[in-house]
């Protein structure tokens, strides 16, 4: 299923201008995932990534411009299509009720369940398969708001995945998670790549883009200020320019980059 | 299989219950009695007890067992909805202003002396109205977390309608309608006859039936709206199908039965601790321990002392702490 980069776009966003209540956080920006291709963004915090992440899933209405996803134009409308389209993972939290792993699993099959069904055989064979591909099945039954962060990270990525779509958006999936899960979590990354599945996700921890992003998207203060190539855009000049910091200073903590 | 056998033994206890409810009394209604009756009348055979035993049957003790059976059957799976729609578990069925509604509406039409049956009609109505307002002025106030101004907005019409029952009990004759409202506000089923129950019923059967149609989506509503709605849930829409659905069902709870405060907190909570949180397991399981619950608490109200207790001073005696009692287990464990 690999799709040479640039060719299939399953991500298009073009002279986006994003924001709440029709005030503008960010605007001229251009934004693409190839199929099956990894897309990190980075970006300091209040930068506009939640906004612009919410206005990708359809959550918000995009003030001008437009979002296409495999094909698709992306606005606040019918849910089911655009829940077709792209799956979200957010920030592991805790929750309220102790729903087991599978049944949170489940819950993203909700598109492909009627309005007053149940989930079917195949649902729950399509979850199941799921906590497999993460390697959590033995975490079936246990309670949601009893397992580790990086666990539950784990669970929502499974999620995600039975929902079966072309593109995968990621909240700063490794935010929050010890060194250990960290790892498990990029790795995860990786495989769905793998699999064809395209990601976007933010983060702030530029390794962790070096380490699974074919490419990265820098924003700053509601701009896109460059994107292409993790090699190519991801230098110690970007990142001190994107953060505000001292060339040698990044390079000291993040020797991998090329100066 | 474990998934049937506690509803199987919750609805063991609750036949129990009801029995015993038939059995307790003035005119104690043996379980044989009981049976030989019911079979009777179910076979269109003539009655086989004594005249007052037949009455007391039919008439007394058979339609305030059946609203017991309604009314916690109504709070429990009412107060189940609403603990997983706002994510919270400590929320009660009159979160959104119902119960302070239908207050106002009975206490108004018992000052106007209108009689039994127009004093529900108007709990019933008022009762609509006030979540209606709450949900259109929840809708007017802005869109940032929806489910926090449902709730702000309901504590704030909850309180002005509180304000007009204080301002109704004032106003009341205090030799004989005061008394009357202070009844009806902490809850009872005395009152209850066969044809308030044929008007509640379907109500009731409708809002759970609603439940029942939506109980696997319901669960997605436990998610923050960005979540379920990115896993393709029209989340507004069906939250608000569900607020109609409960409102409906406790608005005519109420109306035939006064405000029963508790039932809908507790049983719920007890309900989840036995079968999870899934809502599939949780409406049946919440409306067992509803009826239930009421069920016994009905027959000791009526029992246990020499005048009739009202509902609520029940409910709360033995919910109070059995919930605490609960909370600590919870937490030890």
């Amino acid at each position: 299923m690999s799709v040479a980069p640039g060719r299939s776009e399953v991500l298009e966003a073009s002279r986006l201008v994003i924001g709440h209540r029709g005030r503008p956080l960010g605007d001229a920006l251009e934004l693409r995932v190839g199929a099956g291709e990894v897309v990190a963004l980075l970006g300091p915090n209040g930068c506009g990534k939640t906004t612009l992440f919410r206005t990708l899933l359809g959550l918000i209405p995009a003030l001008a411009g437009q979002v296409t996803v495999a094909g698709q134009a992306i606005r606040p409308g019918p849910r089911a299509a655009i829940a077709a389209a792209v799956a979200y993972v957010p920030q592991a939290q805790g929750g309220v009720f102790a729903h087991a792993v599978e049944d949170v699993v489940l819950m993203g099959r909700s598109r492909h369940i009627g309005r007053f069904g149940q989930p079917s055989r195949h649902d729950r064979a399509v979850a199941r398969t799921a906590l497999e591909r993460l390697g959590i099945s033995h975490l079936r039954e246990r309670p949601i708001t009893e397992v580790s962060g990086g666990e539950r990270q784990l669970a929502l990525i499974a999620r995600a995945l039975a929902q079966q779509t072309p593109l995968i958006v990621m909240d700063e999936p490794a935010a929050s998670l010890d060194f250990g899960n960290q790892r498990l979590v990029l790795r995860e990354i990786d495989a769905l790549k793998a699999s064809g599945v395209a990601v976007l996700f933010s983060t702030h921890q530029p390794e962790h883009a070096l380490r699974v992003a074919d490419r990265v998207a820098l924003m700053r203060a509601g701009r896109m200020i460059a994107a292409g190539p993790t090699a190519a855009v991801l230098t110690a000049d970007a990142l001190a320019g994107l953060y505000g910091l001292d060339r040698d200073e990044i390079l000291r903590s993040l020797p991998a980059l090329t100066s | 299989m474990r998934s049937w056998r506690l509803p199987a033994v919750a609805l063991l206890v609750l036949v129990v219950a009801g029995v015993a409810a038939f059995a307790t009394g003035p005119y104690p209604i043996s379980p044989p009695a009981l049976l030989a009756s019911v079979l009777a009348r179910l076979r269109g055979a003539d009655p086989v007890l004594l005249p007052a035993a037949e009455a007391v049957i039919w008439q007394v003790r058979g339609p305030r067992v059946l609203a017991g059976l309604l009314v916690g059957a109504a709070l429990g799976a009412a107060g189940a909805a609403y603990q997983s729609m706002f994510r919270n578990p400590l929320v009660s069925p009159d979160i959104l202003g119902v119960s302070a509604g239908c207050g106002l509406g009975a206490s108004v039409a018992i000052l106007l002396g209108l009689p039994m049956v127009l004093v529900s009609l108007s709990a019933f109505g008022t009762g609509l109205v006030a979540v209606a307002l709450v949900v259109l002025i929840a809708r007017r106030v802005g869109d940032q977390d929806p489910v926090l101004v449902l709730v702000l907005a309901g504590v704030a019409v909850g309180a002005l309608l509180g304000a007009g029952i204080s301002l109704v009990k004032l106003l009341a004759d205090p030799s004989v309608q005061l008394p009357s409202i202070t009844f009806w506000l902490l809850g009872g089923l005395h009152g209850v006859r066969p044809d308030d129950l044929a008007a509640a019923a379907p109500a009731v059967l409708l809002g759970i039936t609603a439940l029942l149609l939506v109980r696997w989506r319901i669960d997605l509503l436990t998610l923050p709206d960005d979540e379920a709605a990115s896993l393709g849930v029209a989340v507004g829409r069906l939250r608000t199908g569900v607020v109609v659905a409960a409102t409906l069902m406790t608005a005519a709870a109420v109306a035939i039965s006064g405000v029963i405060g508790w039932v809908g907190l507790v049983v719920p909570h007890v309900a989840r601790l036995l079968v999870g949180p899934t809502f599939s397991r949780l409406l049946p399981m919440a409306i067992l321990l509803g009826a239930t619950f009421v069920v016994i608490a009905d027959t000791c109200a009526r029992s246990i002392a020499p005048i009739e207790l009202p509902l609520s001073v029940l409910t709360a005696v033995v919910g109070a702490p059995f919930f605490l009692w609960l909370l600590g287990r919870s937490r030890g464990g």
